[in-house]
């Protein structure tokens, strides 16, 4: 249970900007005494360690070249931000508790027993402060995927109630109310409506069988529901038999993000279940980076053996509906930018997708530097979008982005994930900036060819 | 017994020794905790393949990276490299080798070897102020990396003086060289020079699962 306090009172409904001062501060969740939140903490995170973590952990030789990866230290140049000591007190841990000479460790009093003091101090640097974008994972000359173990110490923060108050507090709506922004089955199926209304289409909800269980993103359904219509209008076109429902329509999984494994199982679960009740062969998942992680790589291991349907981002299924010639869109006279959602294209794979659709929309597509699997992440991701105290840090590194976008000289940016476009837009706000983002789901449901 | 005698018997079988089973025990004790497995549907196949390839893919750092990284990388290559000329190319280490594996070779030219002996310990002394005064490395840096530092450092340092007859008599000058390699063997597998076994383990992990899912590895 989250606990504000007076002096830090929680605050998840107002625009971001209204945040100046963020509190230097780490919060706590939870009526444990200290020695039980490292009980907690440690257990978890031992839990966590496998043959794959246990040789990341000793792999590491302090290069430091992961820091140079990190948009956080590349702004900042604050050496703290260096991935790899994100996760120092983890390794000291598994160094002391788990290691193959941890009972020499313990002896020789070599390796110090991790403090509840510093698990307080590391808040800042697990949550604030990663992205879990992965870019050091690609960097890392021994090949550690230090993004992975992140997600691993969260566990164990999570359980320890040491995670920031205001990710801990959308989470946790996320598992009462079924979305982390308030978008439940009725407000859903009310959004839903209007925008069947708006866009002309039809909107399936409910069905009790159907080919394509169809998902969102509660920043989709309240803050940009345009993208309701758009899946719609895009699947109509391609006659396919599609359905939402309304046990399983929310995709995002903040209990993942938040390090609840246990809240994440069930996120996951209600998406597996309804695709299984309503017999879909495909679960079709939003512009979300998270929700394609969440489901694509690790919802059979929540399910517990592979799963009995497909998975696909929805822009790899655009792409392979307009590369096999069954969707034909009508050429844009655009010039656009792409941004890459890290957990679609550097973590998932699918970086390639989104390009066939904007080559097919005819659009004059400047790339930025880097771009692709290497492209900077908006800062938004893993959460970080909704911890207020790192507003400042987020805007910093933002920077990154305006540069790069900028430099491309496109008048729009698109991207295929919500999470970057709510990142990118309240920056452009905080900035005054003249770019918008759009999405690309959206332009090619604008742009279908009368022939469809 | 003298101390040569020490050093090239005794000592380095004592060392060897320490060096074999601290490996198997670190390799075997990673190697026994059990694997998680990944059953996620696989994007394309050749998981194992990508593997392999990430295990050699990363010895060098994609193109985007290279800039910010130059000067850890310059300084990594040139004492790997370095080392490796020393230990495989010149002709007393290649005697030594043949002793006990009977594997023999030509070695190379005694002016490669001083001049990769003397870049390799301007590398090494790079590093170690590079570690000192980055504000990066500084913070990272624990009793291993300094440590392993010394223990690297000092068989270069004696086999440069051995060769160079200077500060001792010869047989003193080898007799400390071997005992400083001798204590390289015995931190080996406690410290961060596992990394040549373990970073293999790593690079193939990572590059399996990234291949699962076709992403860049």
């Amino acid at each position: 249970m989250t606990q504000a306090t007076e002096q830090y009172p929680l605050d998840t409904s107002e625009q971001r900007l209204t945040i100046r001062e963020p509190h230097p501060r780490h919060d706590t969740q939870g009526d444990m005494t200290a020695d039980e939140r490292l009980r907690k903490a440690m257990a978890n995170f031992a839990k966590d360690i496998n043959r794959t973590t246990a040789t990341y952990m000793e792999a590491c030789v302090h290069c430091g070249q992961c820091a140079e990866a990190c948009h956080y230290y590349v702004r900042t140049e604050d050496p703290r931000y260096t991935p790899i000591w994100k996760l120092e007190i983890f390794k000291q841990a598994y160094k002391r508790e788990n290691s193959p000479f941890g009972l020499f460790y313990r002896a020789l009093g070599l390796k110090r027993k991790v403090s509840v003091e510093q698990l307080g101090e590391w808040q800042e640097l697990l949550y604030d402060s990663c992205t879990m974008c992965g870019r050091c994972s690609l960097m890392c000359p021994m090949g550690i995927d230090i993004a992975t173990l992140i997600g691993q110490a969260r566990h164990g923060m999570f359980e320890a109630g040491l995670i920031p108050d205001e990710l801990h507090a959308v989470a946790q709506r996320a598992r009462e109310e079924g979305s982390p922004l308030g978008a439940t089955a009725s407000v859903f199926e009310d959004r839903a409506e209007w925008m069947a209304d708006e866009h002309d289409t039809e909107v399936y909800i409910d069905e009790d069988e159907a080919d394509i269980l169809v998902t969102m993103s509660s920043i989709e359904i309240m803050k940009y529901p345009n993208a309701i219509g758009a899946t719609a209008k895009i699947l109509n076109a391609l006659g396919e038999k599609w359905t939402f429902r309304t046990e399983g329509y929310e995709a995002t999984n903040f209990g993942m993000m938040a390090g609840n494994v246990e809240w994440q199982k069930h996120a996951t679960m209600k998406l597996i279940d309804s695709a299984i009740k309503c017999g879909a062969k495909l679960v079709l998942l939003p512009e979300c980076g998270h929700a394609y992680g969440a489901l694509r790589w690790q919802g059979a291991a929540m399910y517990g053996k592979p799963l009995p349907f497909k998975v696909q981002h929805v822009s790899e299924f655009l792409a392979d509906v307009i590369s096999s010639g069954r969707l034909k869109v009508k050429k844009v006279d655009q010039t656009v930018t792409f941004h890459d959602p890290c957990q679609v294209s550097r973590r998932g794979g699918a970086t390639p997708a989104p390009r066939v659709v904007m080559e097919a929309l005819g659009l004059d597509l400047k790339e930025m530097v880097p771009t692709g699997d290497f492209n900077w992440c908006c800062g938004g991701g893993g959460g970080v979008v909704t911890i207020h105290r790192a507003d400042r840090l987020r805007y910093k590194v933002f920077e990154l982005k305006m540069e790069q976008v900028e430099a491309t000289g496109a008048d729009t940016v698109l991207s295929t994930c919500s999470n970057c476009r709510q990142s990118y837009n309240d920056a452009k706000e905080h900035f005054h900036w003249d770019k918008t983002m759009e999405s690309l789901l959206e332009l090619v449901a604008d742009n279908l060819a009368e022939e469809n | 017994m003298d101390l040569l005698e020490f050093a090239r018997g005794p000592a380095l079988q004592v060392a060897s020794l320490i060096f074999a089973a601290g490996l198997v025990w670190r390799l075997i004790h990673i190697f026994l905790i059990p694997k998680k497995t990944d059953i996620s549907e696989a994007r394309f196949g050749g998981e194992k393949m990508g593997g392999l390839r990430t295990i050699f893919s990363r010895f060098v750092h994609h193109q985007p990276f290279r800039r910010r990284t130059r000067n850890g990388t310059l300084l990594a290559y040139t004492t790997h490299i370095g080392l490796a000329i020393i230990v495989f190319g010149s002709a007393p280490h290649i005697l030594f080798i043949e002793s006990f594996s009977g594997l023999s070779w030509t070695p190379l030219p005694n002016v490669v070897i001083h001049v990769a002996g003397a870049l390799t310990l301007a590398a090494l002394l790079t590093s170690l102020g590079r570690r000192l005064s980055h504000p990066v490395l500084k913070m990272l840096s624990n009793f291993d990396d300094y440590f392993t530092w010394l223990v690297t450092t000092l068989p270069v340092v004696t086999g440069l003086l051995a060769v160079a007859h200077v500060g001792a008599r010869y047989e003193m000058l080898l007799a400390i060289h071997i005992l400083s390699f001798n204590v390289f063997l015995i931190w080996f597998p406690f410290g961060k020079l596992m990394h040549s076994f373990i970073a293999i383990g790593s690079r193939y992990t990572t590059g399996v699962t990234f291949t699962r899912r076709g992403a860049r590895v």
